[in-house]
């Protein structure tokens, strides 16, 4: 049972292994949201689409005992949350980043008012996939341990970049995020476009939630996200729109995360809530150094958070 | 509830409008300001709050605080978890370093000790009272390091005990019983014994007794003698040594036979902080102000 001990091995192994279990909700979300700004509006709701996500898949994983079911409960919370978004902030005169605040307090509220008696019980986890086969050290196989969703993710990255760039569909989305005037005068439903990419992408952040409560860290409780999903609309702008930059980027932000604790575990103890803010400091740098009052950024959709007249 | 206006509001409205004569306050920072300007306005109104310090002359005469000596049942633990380690290296996940998480992580330490002199706990502060994230990396990562056995002081020690369980390694539980999220690796846990506490208050009021007439004490505190704790029940992997040794723990501390803070206790920068021959019993106003680690534990308050 017991292995040896890894010492200063043990930090950058944490590093990919928190890179490997923790990256799922960001790039998720992170692919959910940048379908949704390609289509010209913001949803900053995701984060309480996770929320939402994380406490109904863990509520029908613990109810009926299976946790696809669960996953597939948690898309269409998010899809719910996603009509909700997409019929508001499509209102004349109304902005999209407001009704998205409102959608992170309704989505967090919803899914806590929900959610208070499934904090208790324990709920069937997702199965992992091993690809440490050909490895004895338990360190190892344990880091090797991959989410199903992870992979589904990482497989949903290239195949939306290929949606963007060479199918009719894409080529819809992104004219109308880039040119409305222009996709209307071409007869296309603006609307509908919108409406469909944000209700697809909030499916995702859902997803992304399910990975949360029925993967890692494996549980469903009200401070679940510690802020994710808010982290993943900010990657969005990091990876310019790109949705295989997306994956990078999340890929980044969660071996951020394990940080903190895998240093303090091999006794550097000094700066740990410096160490701990890493994925929050990563945030505000990447707006930092993407923001300029002088250029618009490279890959902003045209329309992007422009409020309809 | 969070720790804001709406805890004086809502004790406002439960005098008020269901005419409570007995208000029982069970966050900390519920204490300073809100239940001690509510108690100024109902004098008539006993307030129970628990973990604040009540201090006589300073608070008005019908607050009560009460509180109980969880670190006797984590040492106890440490005495079991000791038992359980092969590695001897034992893992702690604690939220902030504050006295009443350092006196945990101490007396786990200082139990584990006990049993084998050379046994160390590696504590990891994630900072946070509730942060599910971290407390899985910090669970994983001392589980990379070859920690056998964890346990925790956070908000909800459900993941943490959840991770040691798929890593395959032994966890002691903390606030309440935690043995089913891990079947094989539980070893005990220290937890609460509220019912206990909270029975005593009712009947003490049912005959007629208050904090104003002198009839119920403005501090109550205690630890296994006066029912505030119990333990988990023992896990499979509990050996009967183990158990024994626990037990014998147990009986002692609730005899008085055994002191946790006994000197000489140095810290872990190797300064002696309770000198030779020196006592503190539980009620030490020195232990609730704690700022040290002991020897053995790896990890810094600072």
């Amino acid at each position: 049972m017991a292995s040896e001990a890894l010492g200063w091995w043990g930090v950058p192994l944490a590093i990919i292994a928190g890179t490997l279990r923790g990256s799922a909700p960001f790039l998720l979300v992170s692919l959910g949201e940048c379908l949704t700004e390609k289509s010209g509006k913001i949803n900053l709701g995701l984060e309480g689409t996770l929320l939402m996500g994380a406490m109904s898949a863990y509520a029908v994983s613990y109810l009926t005992g299976s946790p696809w079911l669960g996953v597939i409960v948690a898309g269409v919370a998010g899809m719910f949350l996603g009509v909700i978004h997409g019929w508001l902030a499509q209102q004349p005169r109304v902005n999209d980043v407001a009704v998205g605040i409102a959608m992170i307090i309704f989505g967090s509220g919803l899914a806590f008012f929900l959610g208070k008696p499934f904090i208790q019980p324990s709920a069937p986890q997702l199965p992992t996939l091993s690809l440490a086969g050909w490895t004895q050290i338990p360190q190892l196989e344990s880091a090797l341990s991959i989410s199903p969703l992870f992979i589904l993710g990482v497989a949903i990255a290239p195949l939306m970049q290929w949606f963007f760039r060479s199918s009719r569909w894409g080529l819809l989305v992104r004219a109308v995020g880039d040119s409305p005037d222009a996709a209307k005068a071409m007869g296309i439903s603006i609307f509908k476009v919108r409406m469909a990419s944000i209700v697809a992408g909030s499916f995702l952040a859902g997803i992304g939630g399910a990975s949360l409560s029925l993967f890692y860290p494996g549980s469903w409780s009200e401070r679940i996200s510690s802020g994710q999903g808010l982290m993943a609309v900010a990657l969005v702008i990091f990876a310019r729109w790109n949705p295989v930059q997306c994956l990078y980027a999340s890929l980044l932000f969660g071996g951020a995360q394990a940080i903190g604790p895998a240093l303090q575990s091999v006794g550097i103890d000094a700066y740990y809530y410096l160490f701990n803010a890493s994925p929050y400091i990563l945030t505000l740098l990447i707006m930092v150094i993407t923001c300029s009052p002088k250029r618009t950024l490279t890959g902003a959709p045209g329309s992007l958070g422009q409020a309809q007249e | 509830m969070p720790e804001t206006n709406a805890v004086q509001e809502s004790i406002r409205s439960m005098i008020d409008l269901d005419g409570a004569t007995a208000i029982f306050a069970t966050s900390f920072g519920y204490f300073d300001p809100h239940v001690l300007a509510l108690a100024k306005d109902f004098p008539e109104v006993q307030f129970f709050h628990c973990g604040g310090l009540y201090q006589e002359g300073v608070h008005p005469e019908n607050v009560g605080s009460y509180f109980g000596y969880i670190d006797e049942a984590q040492y106890v633990a440490g005495v079991v978890a000791a038992h359980a380690s092969t590695s001897k290296r034992l893992g702690f996940i604690a939220a902030k370093p504050i006295p009443q998480v350092l006196r945990n992580v101490n007396s786990f330490t200082l139990g584990a000790r006990s049993i084998d002199p050379s046994a160390t706990t590696q504590v990891i502060f994630t900072g946070d009272w509730a942060d599910p994230v971290r407390e899985a990396e910090a669970a994983n990562s001392m589980a990379d390091q070859g920690i056998d056995v964890l346990t925790c002081h956070v908000d909800s020690p459900k993941v943490v005990i959840e991770t040691a369980e798929r890593r395959g390694i032994f966890a002691t539980g903390y606030h309440a019983n935690q043995a089913e999220l891990a079947p094989q690796g539980y070893l005990t846990g220290a937890e609460w014994d509220w019912s206990n506490v909270y029975k005593n208050y009712v009947s003490l009021l049912q005959g007629g007794k208050t904090l104003m007439n002198g009839g119920i004490p403005h501090l109550v505190r205690g630890g296994f003698k006066d029912g505030f704790l119990k333990l988990s029940p023992f896990g499979p992997a509990v050996s009967a040594q183990a158990q024994q040794a626990a037990e014998t723990a147990q009986a002692q501390l609730i005899s008085g036979e055994l002191v946790i803070y006994k000197g000489e206790i140095k810290d872990n920068k190797g300064k002696t902080v309770i000198a030779g021959g020196k006592e503190l019993g539980q009620t030490a106003i020195e232990l609730e102000q704690m700022n040290w680690l002991a020897e053995g534990v790896m990890g810094s308050v600072g």
